[in-house]
Formats: C-alpha cells, structure tokens, sequence
C-alpha cells in the first residue's frame, strides 16, 4: 500500500501527471513504446541491479559482461533493431549497467572514418560481436588537448605497415572503456609519421587481444585503470603498445590516405566529422545528465513527503520535510532546472537535426553557431546538473549517503560527465571565443548567427518592474538575463581589447581574461535557457494544468538564477536594491506554490522503481521498511572472518594483561 | 635504495618559494615543538610493520573493515606500549593508523567511554569501566534512529520501568524507531549506550541514556530480544560498521540506567536531574573537531591538486612553446588557489574555537558560563558553514585534476566521501545554521530595546547609533581599502549587520501578518540562514586577518597576508550582490576587487606549492598518487593499476563464461 504521506500529494495534483509524461516524452505514442521497453528489460532476471550496491568491482563488471550478451538475445527475441524506435529506450531501462558500450563508439568512428571498403570489412564482424571494440584516444598525459597526444605510428614502406609505439609512460592509452578487460580490437590515436614527417592524428584499428584465447597479443601491455568513483561495471584500460605492426589498410581513410609508396593525401571535407563530434555533446546530456537529475529529485522529493520531523506548529504531528522553505528552497530550483534543461535539450536536438540537414546539402554556415552551442550547453547541463544531484544527496540527511538510497551512484555518474566529452572549462572558453568574435562582427554591423543576433541590439537602460509581480512576467526576466549576458561579453571584449592595446601578446590577454571569459559564456547559456523555457511554456496547450505549472517552474528557475547571482544583475543598477527585494519575495512565494505540485512533478518522470533502486524514492513511500529489509541482505552481515581473527582475542582480554 | 629523483617542476617550485615552508608548518601546529612531537609519532606509526597493509582502494568492504579492526586493536595496545595519553597525541597517533579515516573503534573510544564518564555514578564506572577500558567491553553510542536525526525529542525508542522486577523494559516500538547508524553497532560492539524515551509510573520523562548489553561475552550473538547488523553499504566509511539495533522487550537492571543527573528510585519515582549546562560543552567540543576536520580534509585536497597542476602539462599558452604547467592557466589558479586560502582560514578558525573552548572550560569549573551561550550559537554556525564550504572545496579540487581526479588513486574521492557526512551529523547543517539565526536575531531584539550585546555579535550596538538617521543600517558607505585586510573586515561586518536586520524585520513582518511564531519563523528561514552564514564568514575574515599580526617572520606574514586578502576578496567576488546590494560597495570597487582576486592569483602563483608543503602531509597520510610529494605521478598510476582487482589474472573469467560462448553461437 501507499505511504498515506505520499498518497496525500497525489491527490491535490492541480495537472494531469500523464499529460505531462507524454509531453516529456514527446508524445503518448513514445510514452507507450518507453514503457514497453522498460517492462522488458526490467522483468527479465537477468537485468536486475538489485544487488549492484553489494557487488565488487569484478561482480559488477562479470556482470555487465553476461547483461551485454544477454542483450543481444534479447533484442533478438523481442524484434528490436537499432534503428528501431525502441533503441534509445533500451539504455534507458537499463540504467547504463551494461558491457560494450564502447563498441558502440568503436563501430560509429568506423562509419564516419573509415572508407567504404573499411566499413565493409568491420562493420559486420563488429555487429555480430565476432570482435570487441573499444576508442583509445586519451592518454595517461593529455586528455581533451588533442594535438598533445604522444603515441606514435610510424609508416614503414617496406612492409607496407605502420608500426605503432608508446614512446614514454606518460603516452599510455589511459581510460578508454570496454578496453581493460573486454576487449580485442580497439581504434588506436596516434601522431603518424611518414618518411620522419609528422602528420598530426590520425585513428588506426589495432588488435590487442586473441580471437581465440583472450590473451594479449605481441606487444601489447593491457588491463585495468583501477577502482574509480563510478562505472564499476566498466573496464576503463590502460594500452602500452611496443612496435605493433598493423597493415597499412588499418588506418581509418576516408578523409586521409597514405599512399603505398608513402604518399600523404587529403581528400573529402572533414567538416561532417568535426559535426559528428560536435553531436556527441549534445546526444549524452538526455541520458547521461537529465536522466540521473530526474531520478535523484524523484528520490529527495518523495523522502522528504514521507520524511517527518520537528514541529511546525505546537501540538501538531511532525512535519514533513518538505514543509520546511529551507528545503524547498534546496529542492524545487533542482526540480525547475530538470524542466528547463528538458526543454533547452528538445531545442538544441532540433537544431542539431536542422543542421546536419543542412551540412548533408553542403551549407556548413551552421557549423560554428553548433560548435559553440554544444561546446556552452555541454559545460553549463552537465555543471548545473552535476551540483543539483549533490545537492538531492545532501537534502536527504543521513540515509541519502547510504547507497542504498540510490543517490551517491547517480551524482558519482553524472558527475564524470563534467570532464568526459571535453573538460568544462576548456568548453565554455570556446563558446567565448565564439561569442566574442560574433560581437566583434555585430559591432562592426556585420550579420551574426540567430542565436546571437541580441548582441547586436545593445539597449541601455534600467528594468522597469514596479512590483514583485511584474518578476513573474517572462519579458521582464528574460531581458534582465539578457542584459547581464550582453554586459559581460561587451566588458570582457573592451577589456580584451584594452590589454592588446596596451601591449599584451594576444594570448596572454586571452589567458588574463579567462575567468571573465568563462562567466560571459555561462551567461549566456543562461540567458538562452531561460527565454526557451518562457517561449515554450508560451506554446503549450492550457488545457489539463499543464501551461500554469510550467510557467511556475520557468519563473523559479528564472528568479533563482537571479536570486543566487545578485551581484550580477545589480552591477550596473539594471536592477536596484529594492527591486532585488522584489525578486527575493517573489522567488520565495513561489516556493509555497511549486510545494504543492512537488511529488506529481517528480511522479510525471515516469521512473519505476527498478529504475530509481532507492530504499527513499519508491513509489509507495515505504521507505524505513524497504530500507531495513535491504540492509539485511547486505554481505557485511553474513558472519564476517573479522570476529574469529580480531575481535575475539580482542575481547578475550588481550589488553587485560599489558 | 634511493628513491626516484624528484620531478623537475615541483623541484623548480619549491625553490622559487619566498618563505620558508617548515615556519608556516610551525604555526599551523601551535609551536615547533608540537611540530617535532607530531612527528615523532607518525614516525611511529609509519615505521611499525604491524600498521602496514595493502591498498585499501582494492580491498571489498568486508576486507576494510578487517583491516579496521585489526589495526584498531593493535592501536589501543600501542598507544599504552608508547605511553601516549594527551588527547590531541592519540588523535594523531589514530590518525596516522587509519589515514585520516573512521575506525570501528570510534564510537567507544569517542563516546561510550567519555559518556561513562560524565553520565554514570562512581558504582556504575566500577562495573564497566575498567572492562569498557580493557576492551572486554566494546560499546557503541546508540542515539539516532532511522526515522528521527538532529531532532532528538523525537526519538521513540522506550525504556518503560518495572518496578516489580526493578527493571527497565526497552522496546523498538516502530520501524522508524529502529536504531540506526551509530558507528562500531553492527558488529563490533558487544555493549551501546542505548538513548530511550523513560517512562515511569505512567508518564513520559524525556530521553535518558541505558547501557544495554547486546551480545553475547564469549560468542559475541546477539543476545534474546535484540536483533542487530551493519546497515548496509554507503557511500563512503567502508570500514565502519555503522548498524541498527532493534530490542524487543529486552530487560535491564535497573542500575544500568545512566544516573549521574537524572534517577529512578527502586519504586520507580523519578528524580530530575540538576540543570546540566555541560553538555554544550560537549557539543561545542565536537563541533570545533568538525571545524579542525573541515580545515584538514580541504588543505589534503589542496595538496593533492596544487602539486598535480604543477607537474600536469596540458595544450598551450605561447604558440610554439612547450605545453604549460596546467597551474599557469589563470582558470586553473581561479578555482584551486582561493581553496588554498580556505583552508587557512578554517585552519585559524579552528585553533580559535579550540582555544576559547579550553578557556571558558576553565571558567566553567568556577561556574563562570556566560560566555557559553555564544560559543555554542557560533560554533553551530562555523560547524556548517566551514563544513559546506570543505565539502564543496574538496570536489572542486578533484575537479581540477580532470579525469584522473575520478579515479580512486588520485585519494580525492575517498577525502570527498568521508568527509562529507560532517554536514548532516552532529548536527544538520541547515539545522545548524538556524540555531546561530536565532541568537543572531535574539542579540539584535536586544540591542532594539536598548541594550548592548557583546563579543563577535558586538557589531549589532552600531544598529542603535544608526537609527537616529533614517537611512538603512548598512547604508553608508564605509570607505572600503581593499588592500587592506583591517578594512575588509569592516566591509563584512557591514553586510553581517544588514542581513541580520533584514531577517529580523522580515521575521518581525511575517509575525505581524500571521499568528504562529513556528511558521514566521519558517517563512523566514531562507532569509536566516543567509544572516547566518554572513555572520560566519564575517567571523572567519575576522579571525584570519587577526592572525596576521601574531606572525613574526616576515616571509610568512606577507605570504599570509596574500591569502588573506584573496579569501576576503574572493569572498566579496563571489557574493557582490551582497555588497552592492546594501550599498557597502560600488560597481566600481566591485570592478576593482574582481581585477585585485585576478592579480593576487598572479602574486601567489610562485607559493603555491611550498603553501600546501607547508600543511606536512606525510605521503602515506595523504595515499594519493597525484599528490605524491615527489611529484613522479604517471610512473605510480601505472604501478597503481596493475595492482587492480580486475588485473588478477592475465585473461579475466568473465571471457570464459560470457564472451567465448557468445561467440561460438554467433
């Protein structure tokens, strides 16, 4: 049965929670194909992760291993395919607790770098797991720095070979996953040299283990990073490679040949694989980041209903936690940017979509606005999302640091997500660069991409809100956003041009103004989360709820960016002390609002419990009783060699005699 | 054998320090002599081959606390070998056996001895103390349970008299009133000091403490009525099993009720115990433990990442130059060296509390307590606010390191895990916050009728004099010298002071509007916790820039001084709104602060490594490859992995039992 705690919130919902999944989804026809997926997956033995929380690394990883061969089976059975529109659930149910998934990235950089001749030859022998691959690009020594990668392949004419070497320690392969244990074939990248001319980087497929027994193959030194924060269930490797000879038609070519007598050549536009890892950025932030905040606001908002503490009112019963602004005030912002990075990420697909139309037609116009969008969005999702699940964490008290709460596995996953596909930092400064060069060409009046075109309408001016209401208008947020974001740029680009003027090297300003830099590219994605979020409430039907609760969540997220970045806003009085009272008050009121809608939200993500596998965050509240059944299983209480070996002698008066 | 030759940057970085890194170690151990003592025992610690073992990092949860255990009772019998008996000698000594982690034996070494102590009658220590010392008698302290934390008037656990037998009957009466989480419970404890609602001739007295025997002497089973285990696997603390305890009309002498203060008489009459102010005592103690531990765990992730971004090379600054040191890009030096300065700040803060705790306990014991109240109020406040600052530090600095931050080898994860739980226990930090709010507002109250209020509060009396103009309290400019750290101090003071007043006016508003004190209160713990945490930062600026002038060395003093000013300023970067929300700053200053944060990163630069070599972690201490003191980094991570539990054998099962067959089908 339903805790009553819980049962309460879901009867004064005020919108259909089904309405909102199918929005969510994208529609009730995917909502039902989702479900049906999950329903699989999760009623097949096989695919449990009930005990995922009491298993070593080598339990998990055995297990992953016989989940990926078992999946194949099942996509057999159930007449899935990978072009289905079942596929992208399928990771989903499985909450990413599976083997190969860098054969995946094996196969897809075959696809988009290898020739036509190379993807016939590997593509099938990969789809049939007649080999297991894996991407050896990060080095022990340089990681997002492509340019600074140290493994060498050198081209030997005689043989018609490149012979592959890690020439220092600090040139290891390091990281790559499936590769430690897994796998047999692996896409090598290393500096190709021809003639003692280096080429740059170039991908080469080398095979590190037998086809028939698994064991290494000459010159080859694998295995396993070690135990990590996360990802127990992979087996990140590490690859030192001593003269290994691959054929020359091992070098993946579609964009550049080594000819047999040597000869370098270029052909193609290399500009649709640039694209190709742009999308990457974008394709992780559904399942890698949304999915682990969705999960951990389900839990922390479900607990803190049923969680009871302390006394609001003399006399009363406890109160739910909830109840508490303090810890509205932790939860509902986490809450409303769940939303509202759903909602930025449906726009980015679509341009993404829109794009690679475009690049298929030749028109590369799109690429550098792309570029800079993936490279801002990827930084500030993955930040944002990665502090929130923290913040779920923390908001549960003592139980949430239990694993079996579910929480410390979603925020030591989500969290890697900050550095894997580009280190943050490193991203935003890109989107600067873009950023700071288009408001360079607005100045000078030439046209700029659409997603920056307010650059070029720079309006002074102070916000006009009279009252705490006038903040929960869109217009009256958005521009204040939008002001801050162009204030930013504006002052980073004058002092950038002041240092250069001043004599500074052009890359010891840039170096000088990195911090400045980094805070322009946030606003910006900032300011552009937040008109989407105000444009696509303005869409929504109004029917079932749906529109009003929207729009409270759009005008949170708004007003606690605001709320938690004042310095920003008042800096040059675009808004006065008194209206940042204003915002204050208004923010707060919406609290109380969101409170009340609070469990449907959360209820609306549509997770199972199979999913969530949290003692706190199961559908039916019965916390404290799942809590204490699954701590009895835990193996520290089979009886543990550690009494017999230590504690006994201990207690037979060991001490007694000194 | 000689060790590997140290790595060339970090050699270069140390000799390029300004100052001398063992003067500063000095003043972080309170004397050179403390510094010598504190080594002498690690020496004896690390040089003991019965405290060796292998990497934790690949040991199963069931392997840790083994290990725990087996040290832990090697511990015990040493530190009497050694004779080492000072408090602050054993938590080094127990330090240096754990690397810097929780012990089975925490919770009977922290609390089941010292509450034996203070709480039980001189019969009631001659039955267990001597057993409890001897460690025939492991206990455990036995307070929160699954439904109920840092509220403790809700605890539901009874302890109902019999007077017929002279007995106290204790009960589990609920799920939620299941014992759970207290440390060495699950299965190392045979004893805990067990914290139950007293009922007596039919009426509910409060919470009172019963030592309740648990398991079997001699088998160590749970004994009839008590069920008992580890709780299961957490996020960190592998080694300790924290438990639940559930009794189930499980009987106890009467004299097993903890009667120092509070008795019931055989017929079951209840005596109430004489006001016992000592407890806050003892909860301050604590909590200045957090604060010291806050301060430790944020410097050895300091250390770890300051020495790894010195060695770490990574794309490039000049075109057509080598690949700078990662610690020469500003954003680098932007997220790692405010941290740095941190964890000075909170190492101060902590020798304060601890110091002011020492002196009022010396008062107490002439009855002197009138400074406790606000001691208790600001250590509850320092408690969380240093306690989320460390933890967002830590994860911070592991961020830094990039991805090899993520693995277990870099040591930064297994900090982050076991620190963390000091923002939800002794106290939740939001709980915490609220706690300093309300003396906070009761001082301002205060000074609204006229009087004056005192020590670190004392800033409020200005309000007064304030009022006679009918601007707002902070609402004049305060001429800010922002390279100055006395000034600064005045600039954090100002925003303290406003913030204060603005919860208290709004508290004051909600109250005129509704009638509950409860959900004024409520309404308003937002703006309170906000108060809360100005105040505690305008303390810690305070603190560090009073510490200045205790520094004789010059060298020190000025490299402190850098640090100094770049945690105020920082602070200041960090929460402009604030500043120019009261009118403390102006946008210009603002410009000028963010520009002064940038240039001082610039000034502290060349300190940097010999500023975390200062804090003297012993490499082992640390059990960070990234960190090593040596700086030769990617030679130990390979070392490192091949020791992995994955790496045992050459060709793994998994290949036998999953993937050949697989392959055969196919």
């Amino acid at each position: 049965s339903v805790n009553p705690d819980l049962a309460s919130e879901r009867q004064t919902a005020s919108f259909c929670v089904e309405k909102l999944t199918a929005l969510l989804d994208g529609g009730a026809e995917q909502t039902r194909i989702r479900r049906a997926v999950v329903e699989a997956i999760q009623s097949d033995p096989v695919f449990s992760r009930e005990n995922q929380y009491f298993q070593t690394q080598n339990e998990r990883y055995e297990a992953a291993v016989r989940k990926a061969v078992h999946l194949q089976k099942k996509m057999h059975e159930m007449g899935w395919t990978e072009n289905g529109p079942e596929y992208k659930y399928i990771y989903r149910a499985l909450s990413g607790d599976v083997a190969f998934l860098l054969h995946r990235v094996f196969m897809r950089s075959i696809s988009v770098l290898g020739s036509d001749k190379q993807i016939a030859k590997w593509i099938p022998l990969a789809t049939q797991l007649r080999l297991i691959g894996s991407y050896a690009q990060t080095e022990l020594g340089h990681g997002t720095y492509l340019q600074g990668l140290e493994t060498t392949a050198v081209f030997d004419v005689a043989t018609q070979e490149f012979i592959l070497n890690t020439p220092k320690i600090s040139a290891m392969k390091w990281w790559p996953g499936d590769m430690g244990r897994s796998a047999t074939h692996t896409v090598v990248f290393a500096q190709l040299y021809i003639h003692g001319k280096c080429y740059g980087i170039h991908p080469f497929i080398v095979q590190i283990r037998s086809l028939q027994d698994h064991s290494l193959c000459p010159g080859i030194t694998a295995g396993d990073i070690g135990p990590k924060m996360n990802f127990e269930a992979i087996d990140n490797g590490y690859l030192m490679l001593k003269n290994v000879r691959v054929p020359r038609e091992n070098m993946l070519s579609k964009f550049c040949e080594v000819r047999p007598d040597g000869t370098y050549v270029r052909q193609g536009s290399q500009k649709i694989n640039y694209f190709t890892m742009t999308t990457v950025r974008i394709s992780l932030i559904s399942d890698e980041v949304l999915t682990p905040l969705m999960k951990a606001c389900t839990i922390a908002i479900r607990y803190s209903v049923v969680r009871r503490q302390s006394k609001l009112k003399p006399g009363e019963q406890e109160a739910k936690i909830l109840d508490y602004q303090t810890q509205q005030e932790k939860l509902l912002p986490q809450l409303a940017a769940a939303y509202a990075f759903h909602f930025i990420n449906d726009y980015l697909q679509e341009l993404f979509d829109r794009g690679y139309r475009e690049i298929q037609r030749k028109n590369f116009d799109m690429l550098p606005e792309l570029h800079a969008l993936s490279s801002g969005f990827k930084a500030v999702i993955t930040h944002h999302c990665t502090a929130a699940v923290e913040i779920c964490l923390r908001a549960c008290g003592g139980h949430g640091y239990s694993l079996l709460s579910g929480l410390p596995s979603l925020y030591t996953k989500i969290l890697a997500s900050c550095i894997y596909e580009g280190e943050n930092t490193i991203l935003l400064l890109q989107t600067a660069r873009f950023l700071i060069k288009c408001f360079m060409a607005a100045s000078a009046g030439q046209p700029v991409p659409p997603s920056v075109t307010y650059l070029a309408a720079v309006k002074p001016g102070k916000c006009p809100a009279k009252n705490k209401s006038d903040f929960l208008s869109p217009d009256i947020y958005t521009e204040a956003y939008q002001h801050v974001a162009v204030r930013l740029i504006t002052s980073t680009a004058a002092k950038l041009q002041d240092l250069i003027q001043s004599g500074a090297k052009k890359y010891d300003a840039w170096n000088q103004c990195t911090v400045q830099l980094v805070q322009a590219a946030k606003a910006h994605c900032h300011y552009i989360t937040v008109k989407n979020f105000a444009e696509t409430v303005e869409k929504l039907e109004t029917k079932a709820g749906i529109q009003r609760i929207m729009k409270h969540l759009c005008d949170l997220f708004a007003l606690h960016g605001i709320f938690s970045n004042t310095g920003a806003f008042l800096h040059d009085g675009y808004l006065s002390a008194a209206q940042m009272d204003m915002v204050t008050a208004s923010y707060l009121d919406l609290l109380a609002v969101i409170r009340k809608d609070a469990v449907p939200l959360v209820d609306a993500f549509d997770f199972t419990d199979k999913s969530l596998n949290s003692a706190l965050g199961s559908y039916d509240g019965q916390v404290y009783q799942r809590l204490y059944e699954w701590a009895q299983k835990s193996p520290t209480n089979k009886m543990s060699p550690a009494y017999e070996r230590y504690l006994k002698p201990l207690l037979h008066n060991a001490l007694s005699k000194l | 054998a000689a060790a590997m030759t140290m790595n060339a940057d970090l050699r270069r970085e140390r000799a390029a320090a300004t100052f001398q890194p063992l003067l500063l170690t000095h003043i972080l151990d309170g004397g050179a002599e403390r510094t010598r003592r504190r080594k002498e025992i690690e020496a004896l610690v690390l040089n003991d081959p019965d405290f060796q073992h292998e990497d934790l990092n690949f040991l199963s949860r069931s392997q840790r606390y083994e290990q725990a255990i087996r040290k832990s009772s090697l511990m015990v019998m040493k530190l009497r070998e050694h004779g080492i008996a000072d408090p602050e000698e054993i938590f080094w000594f127990k330090s240096f056996v754990h690397r810097g982690r929780p012990e089975p034996l925490d919770l009977h070494l922290g609390m089941f001895l010292p509450t034996l102590l203070t709480q039980a009658t001189p019969e009631q220590q001659d039955r267990f103390f001597m057993p409890a010392w001897n460690l025939e008698i492991i206990g455990t302290y036995a307070q929160t349970e699954m439904g109920h934390g840092t509220h403790l008037r809700g605890l539901e656990t009874t302890a109902t008299y019999d007077p017929s037998t002279q007995e106290f009957i204790l009960n589990s009466p609920t799920v939620t009133s299941i014992k759970w989480w207290p440390g060495g419970l699950g299965k190392t404890s045979n004893h805990a000091i067990v914290l139950a609602q007293l009922y007596t001739q039919g009426q509910c007295k409060g919470l009172h403490a019963f030592i309740v025997p648990i398991r079997q002497l001699g088998t160590h089973q749970p004994l009839p009525g008590i069920t008992v285990g580890d709780i299961g696997p957490k996020f960190g603390y592998d080694e300790m099993d924290n438990g639940y305890l559930k009794m189930d009309n499980f009987r106890i002498p009467r004299e097993n009720m903890l009667m120092k203060y509070a008795q019931v008489e055989p017929d079951g009459t209840y005596v109430k115990p004489v006001s016992d102010k000592l407890t806050y005592g003892t909860m301050v103690f604590i909590r200045s433990l957090i604060v010291g531990d806050s301060a430790r765990s944020l410097s050895r992730a300091c250390t770890i990442a300051i020495r790894y971004s010195a060695v770490r090379h990574q794309s490039e600054l000049k075109p057509g130059e080598p690949e700078p040191q990662i610690l020469d890009y500003q954003t680098q030096q932007y997220k790692l060296f405010p941290l740095l300065a941190t964890a000075y700040a909170f190492h101060f803060v902590g020798a304060y509390i601890k110091d002011t705790y020492h002196r009022i306990s010396g008062d107490i014991n002439e009855g002197d307590l009138s400074e406790l109240p606000e001691l208790h109020a600001l250590t509850a406040g320092l408690k969380a606010f240093t306690s989320w600052t460390a933890n967002a530090g830590i994860e911070e600095c592991r961020m830094a390191c990039g991805g090899h931050g993520y693995s277990r080898c870099s040591g930064i994860p297994d900090i982050y895990v076991t620190f963390t739980p000091s923002c939800t226990y002794e106290g939740e930090n939001t709980v915490m916050m609220l706690q300093t709010a309300r003396f906070l507002v009761k001082s301002y109250t205060q000074v609204s009728s006229g009087q004056q209020v005192t020590g670190m509060v004392s800033y409020l009396n200005d309000l007064s004099r304030q009022r006679i103009q009918p601007q707002q309290v902070a609402a004049r400019t305060v001429a800010v010298r922002i390279n100055d750290p006395v000034s600064l101090v005045e600039a954090y003071k100002a925003r303290a002071a406003r913030l204060v007043e603005a919860a208290a006016k709004n508290l004051q508003a909600e109250l005129n509007h509704r009638k509950s004190k409860e959900d004024a209160w409520n309404r308003t713990s937002v703006d309170l916790v906000r108060a809360s945490e100005a105040h505690c930062h305008y303390v810690v600026v305070k603190l560090f820039a009073a510490k200045l002038s205790e520094v004789t060395n010059a060298a020190v003093r000025a490299v402190l001084t850098d640090l100094c000013l770049l945690y105020a300023l920082f602070g200041i970067s960090k929460n402009t709104g604030d500043f120019l929300q009261a009118g403390i700053l102006t946008s210009a200053q603002i410009t000028q602060v963010n520009q002064h944060v940038k240039e001082l990163l610039a000034v502290i630069r060349p300190n940097a490594v010999a500023l975390v070599d200062s804090f003297d972690f012993h490499d082992v201490h640390l059990g960070s490859v990234l960190g090593r003191y040596d700086g030769n980094v990617y030679e130990n991570m390979f070392e490192w992995a091949k020791k992995s539990p994955l790496n045992k054998t050459q060709v793994h099962e998994s290949f036998h039992k999953h993937l050949k067959p697989m392959q055969a089908k196919l």
